[in-house]
């Protein structure tokens, strides 16, 4: 069986094709295309003119997605869209393009939550079989384990997101948005090596980001690393003694790297938290975060010492794209679940645990 | 000394103290390799003390809670001098964690009690119709721990003290027996007589803040929704239970109803 899947909840536009072999082989993905709606630096992506932006591409890239995977609409056996969580005008946008594909090839539509396509991903791409999951992303935290037939969160943030907290710092020091500010972070905190205090919030297995956000803003703030770049401005700390970079003013570089060791060790804790309350030593990354290499590694380094393993992915399966839903959606089609035309609306609101995981035992 | 459990910061052992009779129950905190070593000591620090304090509070207030034996809150650095600590960090700056020696306390987890007491329900109706009058005695039982649990977490924030990860591991029946192996004790419904004590207060904080409260006994609603299932209809029993335990608790539990709209993606049809 074929399905073919669109993704649009945020700033990335996917398309996605699936074949489950009848034969009862592996899973193979056909095609695999994305377009990211990129801002420039110091501005996050509003919904109208992200949507304006899926609306003009949708069509290409399914285009192309049929192209790459050789294959023609009358192969396809369902459509799958992403009905929610997410950005509601962007989400439109590929909720009606899966309409209208639904009704000029005649093929049944298939609503599927964002998260679930993550971890149906990452199941499949990593063959983690009953892992405990961290998604991560720019509008999504939680702390998942699957029990009786349902996906439930045991751990979640209290507040923004900590892709959100990413981008939003990365907004206040003007880092670019292009390929992804979280990505440039990343490489930008590196070359950090003075850790500053910020504050450390976790709530069992709930986590809070706002008051670390508005914590780090004003050190950025303090030490005159809002806004633009001076041209003479050092991005990583020359201190050569500890007691040099005790005293020394923290550069950007050293802020990126003290928000990620901060916000990355709550995640691993309320991870660990959650592996040793349901007794589990798998562990599977998965949402935009998850392509992280540092917070891999700390995760690595987490589950090494509970005997267990870590299971991620690169960007192709990370960052939000289309194959998760098709994945998800076809999995759903399957166990006998479509969704009728007039019930093919989206939402911003959906949780990880209202999905009935009929596909599982 | 015998490993009992590798808990998400601290591992658990069991050993004895002054007495070979005498158990105790010794918790490690081992420096932890994934965090940067600046934290890791500030938040080791901060932790196993706090956890004592509190502790040490609670005995004195008559809450059922383990006592404290001993405690160190940085092991192998007897000059303790930290003056030169920060900066470019080797491992030099890394501590050795701490650790903490408390009272044991005999029991089974509440977590494993209602999972054995879920699974024999399960069985029982599947081999026979159950008599309604048989379902009803069972589910008083598993009521009457819930709301001892209820007034136990009551308890604990009359003392001035909130938990901070709330769950039904983080509770023990005393004198309920810990199944041997795995399927043990299947054919009985388990025995839920005994005073729960509260353990694990690696997160726990003095306040007397409604919020507070009302976080902590959110924290153990949502730990005991997704570990417990099908047993989750019967949490109103915990609540009734901590609303008779204390003057005060609600307020508390009012403000619980505001912190559960709070939460992340919640459908707002109805």
């Amino acid at each position: 069986m074929i399905s073919i899947g669109l993704e649009s909840s945020a700033n990335k536009l996917g398309v996605g094709i699936m074949v489950h072999p009848d034969d009862g082989k592996p899973p193979q993905v056909l095609a695999n295309v994305r377009h990211t709606y990129v801002t420039p630096p110091g501005e996050g992506f509003l919904p109208k003119d992200t949507a304006r932006h899926h609306r003009a591409w949708v069509v290409k890239l399914v285009k192309k997605a049929l192209r790459e995977a050789q294959v023609s609409p009358k192969d396809v056996d369902c459509i799958c869209f992403t009905k929610g969580p997410g950005m509601g005008a962007p989400l439109q946008s590929a909720a009606i393009a899966a309409r209208m594909l639904s009704l000029l090839w005649g093929k049944e539509l298939v609503g599927v939550n964002h998260c679930v396509g993550h971890i149906e991903m990452g199941r499949l791409i990593t063959g983690a079989q009953n892992p405990v999951v961290l998604y991560v992303s720019g509008g999504n935290t939680q702390v998942i384990a699957y029990s009786s037939q349902r996906y439930r969160i045991f751990g979640e943030t209290l507040d923004i997101a900590v892709g959100n907290c990413l981008d939003r710092f990365a907004r206040t020091l003007r880092i670019s948005n292009d390929p992804a500010p979280g990505y440039n972070i990343e490489q930008l905190a590196k070359k950090g090596r003075k850790l500053v205090d910020l504050p450390y919030t976790v709530k069992g297995m709930d986590i809070s980001m706002s008051g670390i956000l508005a914590a780090i803003d004003g050190l950025a703030v303090q030490y005159g690393l809002d806004g633009d770049w001076n041209d003479d401005e050092d991005v990583a700390n020359n201190a050569s003694t500890s007691d040099d970079l005790e005293n020394a003013k923290p550069t950007r570089a050293d802020l990126c790297f003290s928000l990620q060791e901060t916000v990355y060790s709550m995640l691993v804790e309320i991870t660990e938290r959650a592996m040793a309350h349901v007794g589990s030593k798998d562990v599977l990354i998965v949402g935009g975060v998850g392509c992280n290499e540092r917070l891999q590694e700390m995760m690595g380094i987490m589950a090494r010492d509970r005997g267990g393993t870590i299971h991620a992915t690169d960007e192709r399966f990370c960052i939000d794209n289309g194959i998760m839903i098709a994945q998800a959606g076809l999995l759903a089609y399957k166990s006998g679940s479509t969704t009728a035309l007039k019930d093919s609306t989206c939402t911003q609101r959906f949780r990880t645990d209202d999905v009935f995981v009929k596909w599982r035992d | 000394m015998q490993l009992i459990t590798q808990g998400a910061e601290a591992h658990l052992y069991k050993t004895t103290y002054l007495s070979p009779s005498t158990p105790a129950a010794l918790k490690i905190r081992p420096t932890k390799p994934y965090r940067h070593p600046i934290l890791d000591r500030r938040l080791t620090r901060a932790r196993v003390l706090q956890e004592a304090r509190c502790l040490v509070r609670l005995v004195r207030e008559g809450v059922n809670v383990p006592a404290v034996l001993a405690v160190d809150w940085d092991i192998n650095n007897t000059n303790n001098n930290h003056s030169g600590a920060g900066g470019d960090v080797g491992e030099g700056v890394r501590g050795n964690g701490a650790w903490i020696l408390m009272e044991w306390i005999e029991g089974c987890v509440v977590r494993v009690v209602i999972q054995r007491w879920e699974r024999y329900i399960k069985s029982r109706s599947a081999a026979v119709k159950l008599q309604d009058n048989e379902i009803e005695e069972e589910e008083k039982k598993v009521k009457g721990l819930l709301r001892r649990v209820g007034a136990a977490v009551g308890a604990l924030h009359k003392a001035g003290v909130v938990h901070g990860d709330l769950t039904t591991s983080n509770l023990i029946l005393r004198g309920a027996e810990e199944p041997a192996a795995e399927g043990d004790g299947e054919g009985v419904s388990p025995d839920m007589q005994g005073e729960v004590v509260l353990i694990d207060f690696g997160l726990a904080s003095q306040s007397i803040q409604d919020e507070d409260r009302a976080v902590d006994l959110y924290v153990l609603e949502r730990a005991f929704g997704s570990t417990h299932p099908r047993t989750e209809p019967l949490f109103g029993e915990v609540l009734e239970g901590y609303r008779a335990s204390y003057r005060g608790s609600g307020s508390v539990l009012k403000r619980l109803e505001d912190v559960r709209m709070r939460g992340r993606k919640r459908s707002m049809i109805g």
